[in-house]
């Protein structure tokens, strides 16, 4: 049924009929009449925020934790500007959002108007696909399509820009079925390619499963089948930081977080399988560390939605096109068919291996009773927490490997965390936004001083919704992970590594008008998470840690996975300048 | 259906490889790209070569289906292997890309395009670059006492051959459209319709 109605109620009545229950926005002139439509209904909560940076972070947490898009609403000019950090981001890490922008009247564009940018042309590269729309007839189609972009094959964020005057004008608004999809994405699968997989699936003498985000992006059937396959061919799992929780923490086959600051017993056995099956990974850097010595003896099978994915970074041998879950599917069911076979005396040995590797204990660290190791830390809030309906944010730094070696995720959309970008300041609001999505649920930003102070602004929106995000700041007073690589790296040399100046975050929390504490003595730690946890309220805990504590495993720059520095031994200078230029 | 014959890390190489100059030969590949047109459409292409640190030779572009809003992008690129590969696989993604035919691996295919060269001068070069435009079955478009403006069609190599003899002989100016591709044959990359 198509009605007539003005561009800016298009909007609201587009975003009912997508299901959307949450906007993240901020007003100003270029969209003030949406903003009239958006103050006479009530299906549709829009979050104020205080920065649009945090509207596009928060959207990434609602989306994260929920699977469904982020929506978010800004205005011209700098409001859209300071939206490209989250959208780069969101982009980066496959997330759904449709960002609406307004933007000065048709017949003022290219006139250097007030507030007036190109926003097509500045978010072009950072976006999967944009639109400034000019007639209000085709408002209703371009935003339906948005949404269908932005959610399928590999998710991604959109923009429509979307002209004051085009808001105020009349036109004709179709509902969702009526704008049918001009690309369909292909899901077919190759069978005779899941054939040959499991054929070797079924030869493999050390096979490993390397998980990413696109698992999580396929929805929790792709996880739960993900656990049939590893659980039942009994072959190990271990995944990228995007994709914890695909298979759990607890689970009999889980060898950790792999990488850059992945775990010994991950890294070499991706180092020494025979099998390598990638669901939804994408060969990161922080993964491959050198390319050249990567898993040099395996067999590399890739399923992935993008085929520009494929072969992009390392040459596999096996591309599989297609969604993770329906290829998963197709995989687990082919075999059970065929009988479900492992080569089952190889795969003791290989698990023989992997013991060894696992009795290294890479995690181990010098615990102290006179200061807060951060890792100490991590372990507690996971002792804490655990069990509780819990989701975790992160800033990006030090902070945010440990929290992706020491907590555990049983369940997949638990944990949100800027990867591809590395976003400071991405923690706090998506907090808010996971929060938004999960009111009851315990939602704590493990964070940086450093990162925190990014997007601190966003506390005022945290208490405005009453939303009691716990903000869980890993102190050093340093940019950590900064003056790690200055340490290993830069002769020790602590080039505007320092937090000086920092606030004191008690007080802060007062002043925004929730509570805060600080904690530095080992032993109040429990008792300063329990209060932290059992406030009804937003909470900031200050946690005073070691200062120049270093993340380990870490490989560095440009070694490959069997060359990995475990512990405090005296690292320094061992990243050769050749891997000094990566970052 | 059978398993796979694969050696073991037979096929295991890195971008890094690629980015050496030695490990791979680069290839001249012509690209065309059928996309909506759209605005910003060819902003986006050129956007993705740019961003992506891609090789453009050349580029032509022109809406083939007005009734459709179909036009036809036509890149000269080149690359390793794996890189062609790259730049097909990132140009499906854009979302008004409809189709990317590479028309050097899927069989013989025809190039061609337009040039108009300005060549000034009096006397016997005057003379000697009329006869040389008559080999190359240049047309003269334009002429006066000084100078003549020939248009000439050709693959690029053509429109390069011609350049370099004229330049002796008082090539003042030229335009060249870049090049179109079609391939050989009855298979039709962009069926036209009604056709
Ligand atoms: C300080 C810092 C340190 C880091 N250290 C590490 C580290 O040690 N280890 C680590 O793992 N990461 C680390 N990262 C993160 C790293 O930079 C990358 O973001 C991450 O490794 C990429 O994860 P991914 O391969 O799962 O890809 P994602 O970015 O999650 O991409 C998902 C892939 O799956 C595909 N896909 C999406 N949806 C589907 C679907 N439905 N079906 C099939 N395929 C799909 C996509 O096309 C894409 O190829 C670090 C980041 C920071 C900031
Ligand atoms: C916006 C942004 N600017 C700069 C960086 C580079 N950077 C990465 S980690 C880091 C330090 C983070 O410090 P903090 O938040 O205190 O965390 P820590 O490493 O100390 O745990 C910096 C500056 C970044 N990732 N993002």
């Amino acid at each position: 049924m198509s009605r007539e109605m003005t561009g800016a109620r298009m909007v609201v009545e587009a975003l009912r009929d997508q299901g959307v229950d949450t906007v993240f926005g901020y007003p100003g002139g270029a969209v003030l009449p949406i903003y009239d439509e958006i103050f006479q209904q009530n299906d549709i909560t829009h979050v104020l925020v205080r920065h649009e940076q945090g509207a596009v972070h928060m959207a990434e947490g609602y989306a994260r934790s929920t699977g469904k898009p982020g929506v978010v609403l800004v205005t011209s000019g700098p409001g859209a500007t300071n939206a490209v950090t989250g959208l780069t981001d969101a982009l980066l890490d496959s997330i759904p959002l449709v960002v609406l922008s307004g933007q000065v009247p048709t017949f003022l564009i290219g006139t250097d108007g007030f507030q007036e940018a190109d926003t097509v042309g500045i978010t072009r590269p950072c976006t999967k696909h944009n639109w400034l729309v000019k007639d209000t007839d085709k408002l209703a189609d371009t935003l339906h399509r948005a949404f269908d972009v932005a959610t399928s094959g590999r998710p991604g964020p959109v923009l429509v820009d979307i002209p004051k005057d085009v808001q105020f004008a009349s036109g004709t608004y179709q509902p969702p079925k009526a704008a049918a999809p001009r690309n369909p994405r292909r899901d077919a699968v190759a069978s005779d390619a899941v054939l040959q997989l499991v054929e070797l699936l079924e030869k493999a003498e050390r096979p490993i499963l390397y998980t990413g985000g696109g698992v999580i992006n396929a929805g929790p059937e792709a996880s739960r089948l993900l656990r049939e396959l590893a659980d039942g061919a009994g072959i190990p799992v271990t995944s990228t930081l995007m994709g914890l929780g695909a298979y759990p923490a607890s689970g009999k086959n889980w060898l950790g977080m792999l990488g850059m600051h992945g775990l010994y017993e991950a890294n070499l056995a991706m180092h020494g399988c025979d099998l390598m099956i990638n669901l939804g990974a994408r060969f990161d850097d922080r993964i491959t560390g050198r390319v050249a010595d990567f898993s040099p003896g395996s067999i590399k099978a890739h399923v992935d939605v993008d085929p520009s994915s494929i072969n992009k970074v390392i040459h596999v041998d096996l591309p599989i096109v297609g969604d993770v879950g329906a290829v998963l599917r197709q995989i687990v069911d082919l075999w059970s068919s065929r009988g479900r076979q492992t080569n089952r005396a190889a795969l003791g040995k290989w698990w023989e291996q992997i013991e060894g590797w696992k009795a290294k204990n890479c995690l181990n660290f010098r615990n102290s009773d006179q200061i807060i190791k951060p890792q100490h830390a991590m372990q507690r809030l996971e002792a804490l927490t655990k069990g509780r309906d819990r989701y975790i944010t992160t800033e990006v730094g030090q902070h945010q490997m440990w929290a992706a070696q020491y907590l555990g995720f049983d369940e997949p959309n638990r944990w949100m965390t800027s990867g591809g970008l590395g976003t400071m300041g991405y923690g706090l609001p998506a907090s808010i936004g996971v929060q938004m999505a999960h009111p009851e649920a315990l939602v704590i930003n493990v964070a940086g001083d450093a990162s925190w102070l990014m997007n601190m602004q966003e506390m005022g929106t945290a208490i405005q919704f009453r939303l009691p995000v716990k903000q869980f700041i890993l102190n050093n007073e340093r940019l950590g992970m900064v003056r790690q690589w200055q340490q290993l790296l830069h002769g020790e040399r602590y080039s505007q590594s320092w937090s000086d100046s920092l606030p004191d975050f008690v007080k802060l929390a007062e002043a925004f008008g929730c509570k805060g504490a600080q904690v530095k003595d080992p032993k109040d730690l429990d008792d300063a998470i329990q209060q932290m946890i059992d406030y009804d309220g937003p909470f900031i805990l200050d946690v005073l840690i070691e200062k120049h504590e270093n993340c380990f495993p870490m490989i560095p720059s440009g070694k490959p996975h069997n060359e990995m520095l475990l512990g405090e031994a005296a690292e320094l200078g061992v990243i050769e300048t050749g891997g000094a230029v990566l970052v | 259906m059978s398993a796979l014959k694969l050696e073991r890390g037979a096929s295991s190489h890195s971008a890094y490889d690629l980015r050496n100059p030695n490990a791979d030969v680069e290839e001249r590949h012509t690209l065309a790209v059928l996309v909506e047109n759209e605005p910003g459409v060819l902003a986006r292409v050129i956007g993705l070569f740019s961003g992506r640190g891609y090789n453009i030779d050349s580029l032509t572009v022109a809406e083939v289906d007005h009734s459709g809003h179909t036009s036809r992008i036509t890149v000269v690129t080149r690359g390793t292997p794996a890189v062609i590969e790259q730049i097909k696989a990132q140009l499906g993604r854009i979302v008004p890309v409809h189709e990317v035919h590479d028309l050097t691996v899927e069989g013989p295919s025809v190039e061609r395009e337009l040039g108009l060269f300005k060549v000034s001068g009096k006397g016997d070069k005057r003379v000697e670059a009329l006869r040389i435009a008559e080999i190359f079955r240049a047309n003269v478009v334009d002429s006066t006492l000084t100078s003549f403006v020939f248009e000439i069609t050709g693959a690029p190599e053509k429109l390069d051959a011609f350049a370099d003899l004229m330049r002796p002989l008082g090539l003042s100016d030229l335009a060249r459209t870049g090049v179109a591709a079609l391939a050989r044959g009855d298979l039709a990359a962009a069926p036209v319709a009604g056709g």
